[in-house]
């Protein structure tokens, strides 16, 4: 178990390692950090200092790996735009991005999996098809259209719920959570909503379908010959076998959560890293992009790490065979 | 009195093109304790059988008439959760493929206990030890340390043997074993169906043992009914039915096993295919590959009627 951990780490710092030479690359190819740093106005011995003092005039590998030795430490330079340290400004805005992340997967996950089992057990009744059709408006709506048609319903018409911010936050030590008031967790709602519908409805038709596939098989029948309820066939014995392919999407999907909140952090103003990043897009801040850049990656690595993890634990067929024949 | 009665049995699966009749006025009876062997190629509905006898037909299939009773009591008509209470308890199932029909993420210890402590009055414990027991019975080596592995810890065979104790474990009276041992190795299938009738003949359960394979019927069997396009062509005590089959088409089924004390240059065999369900000819099913049809086999379809020590479908043993 502990070498399965440790190889796939070992695997994930390629990964990484590639990663982090686009990111490096950004700041070779995207812009002139120089040009933006020192303005309309400069001589030339002030542009050769801050070539000097930036680095820039050292070899290319040299400043890969002053870079990737800073990065390691989670050290990224300071943004050009708000002149702060990038990491800093990072660990700012993830508690937004990661409660809005983490509430998106958790409604997409406890409204999504339920809704797939029914449709897939009751593909006929008026209820399953009227899921299908609404996953249907989940999958073919623009993410932003139907974050305005949310404000619009319930800021604009009915003003029950805020129509951008993240209300009134909580500081716990470096991490500021919205979880803990009611402006806070009303504020989440909508864009929980719009961040977790095209998740939700992925992963409906995707647990509909595996458990369509699963209650075919002959071990379903045979748990019906030997006459066990059916509570116990549906979310016993089905349900754990639809489950390999659904945490294997539900754990890319929720990496792409995270890394995507871009557009849903715009339409809501979300004081998140998606927003972060999209101003910095505008204003050519390439610390912070390459930052996030390495950042996502890191989540995705992580997140990968972890499906393999649910992998082994759901299905003991993994378990042997590694090191065994 | 007999432990299970299927009489008329008629099951029809409507499609676009029209309604197939997969199983037409089929009835056989079975007493408590024997063991009735179905034969017939692929596709003469002898799986069907023994899936209407369970409850289990797969949807769009349908009993469209006749009835079966299980001690007396009818079974084909009750609901949904009557006849989930039956399964397992009353009659248990063996299916063709112990590679497929156990859930391979639960381990066999825990397939055996759920079954037992939904049919049975036992606690988690009790069923467990039990579980263990059975799993002697069937012939795991080293049962108490292997419970906890999951199915594909096991060969085939061996998960055969779980399938049989899972089978057996809340005590049915019936099992209907629908083609057990065709998926396994040819060394493992003697082994499986001496411990399924030895088994059976122990705790007195009877059963319907569907397969193709006429040397299991001949070991196994104490009466065997002979399929054919959806119909009971013959049925009879084992050893007429394969000594002196009444109907052409057991006759047939019959020669067609090669016989082991002397030589044959050619196995003999039936010319010509089943006709498929959409296109069964009048009369006689079997007449267009019959060599002795006549012309009442063309118009009229013959019921079962007493054939020397056996009853045949068949026009040549009219009175």
């Amino acid at each position: 178990m502990l070498a399965f951990i440790i190889s796939r780490l070992l695997q994930a710092l390629p990964v990484m390692f590639t990663v982090s030479l686009i990111s490096f690359a950004m700041f070779a190819y995207v812009g002139d950090p120089v040009a933006i740093m020192l303005g309309q106005d400069y001589t030339v011995a002030q542009r050769d200092a801050l070539v000097r003092e930036l680095g820039l005039d050292q070899p290319f590998f040299v400043q890969f790996g002053t870079f990737l030795g800073n990065a390691v430490q989670g050290e990224f330079g300071l943004s050009y735009r708000l002149s702060r340290p990038v990491s800093d400004l990072i660990l700012e805005r993830a508690p937004a991005t990661l409660e809005l992340a983490f509430t998106a997967a958790i409604l997409a996950l406890a409204v999504g999996v339920p809704m797939g089992v029914y449709t897939g057990l009751y593909r006929n009744s008026w209820l399953s098809r009227f899921f299908l059709t609404f996953s249907l408006i989940g999958v073919s709506l623009p993410t932003f259209l139907i974050g305005i048609l949310l404000i619009l319903t319930f800021s604009v018409w009915l003003g029950w719920l805020p129509s951008f911010g993240r209300g009134d936050v909580v500081q716990l030590g470096w991490w500021s959570t919205g979880f803990l008031t009611w402006s806070g967790l009303k504020a989440l709602i909508l864009p929980s909503i719009t961040l977790g519908l095209f998740q939700l409805t992925l992963i409906m038709r995707l647990v509909r379908s595996e458990m369509m596939e699963v209650l075919r098989t002959d071990y379903i029948k045979f748990a019906r010959a030997r006459g066990l309820p059916n509570r116990a066939i549906h979310f016993g014995h089905a349900l754990k076998n639809t489950l390999v392919p659904v945490i294997t999407i539900a754990g890319l999907q929720l990496g792409g959560i995270i890394a995507f909140a871009i557009v849903t952090e715009t339409v809501f103003q979300w004081p998140g890293m998606g927003l972060l990043f999209i101003q910095s897009v505008g204003a050519a801040d390439i610390p912070i992009m390459a930052a996030y850049l390495m950042l996502i990656a890191l989540v995705f690595v992580t997140i990968n790490l972890v499906v393999d993890l649910l992998y082994y634990a759901v299905d003991p067929r993994l378990r042997i065979g590694r090191g065994g024949h | 009195m007999s432990l299970l009665d299927v009489k008329n049995l008629r099951v029809e699966f409507p499609t676009r093109r029209g309604t197939l009749v997969a199983l037409d006025d089929v009835s056989f009876s079975i007493a408590p304790g024997e063991i009735l062997g179905v034969v017939g190629e692929s596709g003469a509905g002898k799986s069907m059988t023994g899936a209407a006898i369970i409850g289990l037909l797969e949807p769009p299939g349908r009993i469209a008439g006749g009835e079966i009773r299980l001690d007396g009591k009818r079974i084909d008509n009750l609901p949904y959760e009557e006849m989930r209470r039956i399964r397992g308890r009353q009659i248990g199932a063996i299916f063709q493929d112990p590679l497929t029909t156990l859930n391979p993420l639960y381990t066999i210890g825990r397939q055996l206990a759920e079954t037992m402590t939904t049919h049975l009055p036992i606690g988690p414990g009790e069923a467990r030890e039990r579980a263990i027991g059975w799993l002697e019975l069937v012939g795991i080596p080293a049962a108490r340390e292997r419970i906890d592995s999951y199915p594909h810890e096991f060969s085939g065979g061996m998960r055969q043997r779980v399938v049989i104790a899972l089978a057996l474990c809340a005590e049915p009276r019936l099992i209907v074993a629908d083609e057990p041992t065709t998926a396994l190795d040819v060394s493992i299938q003697a082994q499986v169906i001496a411990l399924l009738k030895s088994l059976a003949r122990e705790k007195g359960t009877a059963m319907m043992l569907v397969t193709h394979d006429m040397g299991v019927i001949a070991e196994t069997a104490d009466r065997v009914a002979v399929m054919y396009a959806g119909r009971i062509v013959e049925i009879g005590p084992v050893r007429e039915v394969v000594k002196h089959a009444n109907h052409p088409y057991a006759q047939g089924l019959m020669g067609s096993i090669p016989p082991l004390d002397r030589r044959v240059d050619r196995l003999q065999q039936i010319d010509g295919a089943m006709p498929r369900l959409s296109a069964i000819p009048p009369g006689c099913a079997y007449n267009p590959r019959c060599p002795q049809a006549f012309d009442r086999c063309r118009v009229q379809r013959p019921e079962l009627m007493p054939a020397g020590a056996t009853d045949a479908a068949c026009w040549l043993h009219a009175p």
